[in-house]
């Protein structure tokens, strides 16, 4: 069963919530029902298959063992090359998932979700190596975490830290009736995402386009409508799902975080990046391009810090780009938007000498509107229409 | 290190003087700092006061102003 696809997921779900809203609201603890739950949900969710239930059982231990064999390693030394080799383990298995179909391997090993939990295992080996996870994790809580059955198809990837203090604070029955509303708020947000304007977009518009359209439009004016809806699909359809993850997350008291803050009224390309797909863009940031820049910036390499950062965004969007699957308009896309981020980038630099382009409304307008369709091209490479 | 050494390492890393006038200005908000900023804040921080600060601990809703900054090295020192 896809998570958030149909009725009967959202019924079964709000059938088993219930006694987690009950405790809730008594404030008392629904750790241990929550626990129970996910292995059903889970079992819903991969048991229709059992190729892709061993997968996920293997990987889960597998990446289990390793988080915690390197922790213990940590506590006692620290070699660099124990880290790259733990984290190399680490995304071995998204790689082979990612290059075993271009070899003729279907169906080998893959299951849903297989990336969005390796971003939290890497998350777990870096932050170890940082020093951060001084405190013996419980097996069973790191399984919760990895495994979170509201974001364990497509996220927002969570963090560790983040998500086990929220796992460990029961709320009072004040604080949990907030965060049920809200949770039922941004559920009813996801339906009228997904379930009515992604819907109403695809069926109407994006059927038809680009190249059926009956002599209403010419070719090109096809190739631009299919452009702008297919974005708006994009956003509606991926931003309603986060909205049930969020939504459902907060019911069981864990406030994962939001992945879409009004993306198309972003002001510059950077600001875009800080609004849509956030829970990604900023692993990529933290886990990707600041280490890489650091790493860099303190071996001396490159003089040139600037040079730094901007092979840095080609690593960050290049990855990005082929984590979405192995095909050259992905990695086109991931170019483009480096691109875009570092002319973005010198021109703020340089404005900040000459002070050509001040700050008001009107550039904002500006800036949101440039933005707007610098962003939807994007989206439109992305697609795969274009090649 | 002292308050005023942050401000004035702050004031070099971002090039404005906003950060002496107004210390609880928001950085991130403000386009004053970004990734790459931080970065090299972190390698100042490091060269000038000797405080080491992993990457994965600068969270930007707690490091976001010149005297949360301040703060948080003052606990670290």
């Amino acid at each position: 069963m896809t998570p958030y696809g149909n009725i009967a997921f959202f019924v079964i779900i709000g059938l088993l919530l219930l006694p987690t809203i009950l405790l809730g609201l008594r404030g008392k603890s629904s750790k241990r029902y929550n626990l129970f739950i996910s292995v059903i949900v889970l079992a819903l969710i991969f048991g229709h298959s059992l190729n892709g239930t061993i997968s996920l059982v293997l990987f889960t231990v597998f990446q289990v063992v390793l988080i915690v064999a390197y922790q213990r390693y940590r506590l006692q030394q620290n070699s660099g090359t124990i880290f790259i080799i733990a984290v190399l383990l680490s995304i071995l298995p998204l790689i082979l998932v990612k290059v075993l179909p271009i070899l003729g391997l279907h169906h080998l090993f893959g299951f849903l979700g297989v990336s969005y939990i390796t971003f939290k295992a890497v998350q777990m080996i870096l932050e170890t190596r940082d020093g951060l996870m001084k405190e013996k994790i419980s097996v069973v809580e790191l399984v919760y975490f990895l495994l979170f059955f509201p974001t364990v198809s497509s996220g927002p990837i969570d963090r560790w830290r983040r998500f086990t203090k929220d796992f460990h604070t029961v709320p009072s029955s004040e604080d949990y009736q907030k965060l049920l509303l809200s949770g039922i708020n941004y559920i009813f947000v996801g339906f009228l995402y997904k379930f009515i304007l992604a819907y109403l977009i695809y069926n109407y518009t994006l059927i038809y386009l680009p190249n059926h359209t009956y002599n209403y439009l010419t070719p090109f004016q096809g190739q631009l409508a299919y452009m702008y809806m297919y974005s708006f699909y994009l956003f509606f359809d991926f931003a309603g799902y986060s909205a049930f993850a969020v939504g459902v997350s907060r019911i069981m008291g864990i406030q994962t975080p939001i992945n879409f803050n009004r993306p198309f009224a972003s002001r510059n390309i950077k600001d875009f990046w800080n609004r849509w797909h956030m829970s990604l863009s900023f692993w990529f940031r933290d886990y990707v391009y600041m280490r890489f820049v650091l790493w860099m910036t303190k071996k001396k390499w490159l003089k040139n810090k600037f040079a730094i950062s901007y092979i840095g965004f080609f690593l960050l969007f290049f990855l990005m780009g082929i984590w979405h699957g192995l095909e050259w308009h992905f990695v086109v896309y991931g170019l483009y938007h480096a691109l875009l981020i570092i002319s973005f980038d010198k021109f703020e630099r340089w404005n900040k000498k000459h002070k050509r382009w001040p700050k008001n409304k009107w550039t904002h307008a500006i800036g949101v509107i440039i933005t707007f369709h610098a962003v939807c091209f994007g989206f439109y490479i992305f697609s795969g229409t274009l090649f | 290190m002292d308050q005023q050494q942050v401000l004035e390492m702050l004031v070099e890393l971002c090039e404005d003087e906003i950060i002496v006038e107004n210390p609880d200005i928001d950085l991130f908000e403000e386009g004053l700092l970004d990734s790459f900023g931080t970065i090299n804040l972190l390698v100042e921080i490091e060269n000038r006061f000797n405080i080491s600060v992993p990457i994965t601990d600068f969270n930007r809703e707690e490091w976001n102003t010149p005297n949360r900054i301040a703060g948080k090295l003052a606990e670290r020192q």
